[in-house]
């Protein structure tokens, strides 16, 4: 090891730092797809884990449980080669016509993250004290409208914090697309790796660029908590 | 053949699934998957309740420099640790290392530094008054840490080390990239020999894993709750 020479020219310049940039475009976009989505989905799970049927709140809990106990990866597997089992034959064929790696990434993505987000939403409703419903709903807003125009607001507020570093895991754990194909920033990395034996250069280019990522994300949590959150007293 | 939507497939690699091809090669699939968990949790718990230590020393020039390694792995995907360690480890060694090993090294290193912080939040959840009091017969600091806070504050997080333990053995499915055979490895193989029950098959390890896994997290909820009992009186 001591005798490697680095050769940081392979991983700055010309057509591997190309991949490099290329992959950290697809990590993001897979990212942004999945944070959108999975936010979405998490919300919709949320509010039915809370719902008055004892039905749909089951199927809410079970969903998450089932979720948050399975490893991501089988899930990938699950959503990349069951789809065709899975999924009606005209959706199949429309997502193979495009990119379907991408789609099955970002299923499995928005699935298993959404279940987190959840548990951090209703936490999050659940922080909000009782009266502040009870209020609402004795000033004539319906439960829905209590909960969309009341409730949620100042939950969100308090969920952005543990939301964030949620998105963060996502962007971490969109790596694992790789497995399935998509040539996103881990999978360039290897990619440079068996085209060039750079193995170090490559790894230390895509480490760093999760480095700075998670760092300014958490970074942006942290200021947000200060600036936002106390000056509010909610926190 | 198409028996029973074809669940029969599970049923037909089912000791391929439990063991690998265990008596008449390596041990592999859900034992293997269970003694990488293990063995990652039980050295990360020890790493991590040192490098949490060293979290709270006083002393600066120690705490900086840890926080900084222990944020930077948080920071990064747990296959980007194993990549590492995959090339890091031969070099460093001079010899082959099992990929086994690999994977349990780059499990530990990352999980290590997810212990660290419980170990953090475990050692400053405990009472100041217990320090003064320790410090105040004679204990020197660190007597104090090793037999007043320490063992008060391990209660505490034990809860946490099992979800620990949950998230590990989830993540020991990344092995599958370095081709180790556990339990997601041994499903692709079998998926790849049949072709056609790919649903079935994923459905069924993740259903594993689950039983795996919800067992653990109860029994975590469990703890947690006989320990909020216990400080309620």
């Amino acid at each position: 090891m001591f005798q490697y020479q680095f050769d940081w020219s392979v991983v700055l310049t010309g057509q591997y730092a190309q991949w490099i940039v290329d992959g950290i475009k697809v990590t993001i976009q897979i990212s942004l797809a999945s944070i959108a989505l999975s936010f979405l989905m998490g919300l919709i799970i949320a509010v039915m884990r809370m719902s008055q049927m004892a039905l749909i709140r089951g199927f809410a809990h079970g969903y998450l449980e089932f979720i948050r106990n399975t490893p991501l990866l089988v899930q990938f597997f699950f959503w990349y080669f069951g789809s065709y089992q899975i999924l009606p034959q005209g959706v199949n064929d429309w997502l193979n016509a495009r990119d379907f790696e991408f789609a099955a990434a970002v299923i499995a993505l928005t699935i298993y993250t959404s279940a987190f987000i959840a548990e951090d939403i209703r936490s999050g409703i659940r922080s909000i004290p009782k009266e502040q419903m009870e209020a609402a709903r004795s000033s004539g807003f319906s439960y829905v409208r209590s909960m969309l125009y009341i409730i949620l607001p100042q939950a969100v507020r308090l969920t952005i914090p543990p939301l964030i570093s949620q998105f963060l895991n996502l962007t971490k754990n969109s790596s694992l697309a790789m497995t399935i194909g998509v040539a996103e920033l881990t999978y360039q990395a290897r990619q440079v790796e068996s085209y060039t034996f750079r193995g170090f250069e490559a790894f230390t280019a895509a480490t760093l660029v999760y480095l700075v990522m998670s760092l300014v994300i958490t970074g942006f949590v942290m200021l947000y908590d200060k600036k936002v959150l106390s000056p509010t007293g909610m926190k | 053949m198409d028996g029973w939507f074809g669940f029969q497939v599970i049923w037909d690699n089912m000791a391929h699934f439990l063991v690998g091809r265990y008596p008449s090669g390596p041990i592999g699939g859900l034992a293997l998957t269970i003694w990488l968990a293990v063995v990652s949790c039980a050295l990360s718990i020890v790493i991590g309740i040192f490098v949490g230590l060293l979290c709270v020393s006083n002393n600066r020039f120690i705490t900086y420099p840890v926080l900084a390694v222990v944020n930077c792995i948080r920071g990064i995907p747990l296959l980007m640790v194993i990549f590492w360690m995959y090339f890091l480890l031969p070099a460093f060694m001079g010899m082959v290392v099992p990929e086994s090993w690999t994977v349990i090294a780059a499990l530990t290193i990352f999980t290590s530094a997810y212990m660290s912080q419980i170990v953090q939040a475990g050692i400053e959840g405990i009472p100041r008054g217990q320090t003064e009091a320790g410090l105040s017969t004679g204990l020197s600091r660190n007597r104090v840490m090793v037999f007043i806070v320490l063992p008060q504050a391990v209660r505490n997080m034990i809860p946490s080390f099992v979800n620990q333990l949950v998230s590990l053995i989830k993540d020991t499915s990344l092995a599958f990239i370095v081709g180790v055979a556990e339990l997601t490895h041994v499903a692709t193989q079998v998926n790849n020999r049949t072709m056609v029950y790919p649903a079935q098959i994923f459905l069924f390890i993740a259903i594993i894993y689950f039983i795996l896994c919800f067992m653990l997290t109860s029994y975590s909820r469990y703890l947690e709750q006989k320990l909020a009992y216990r400080k309620a009186i």
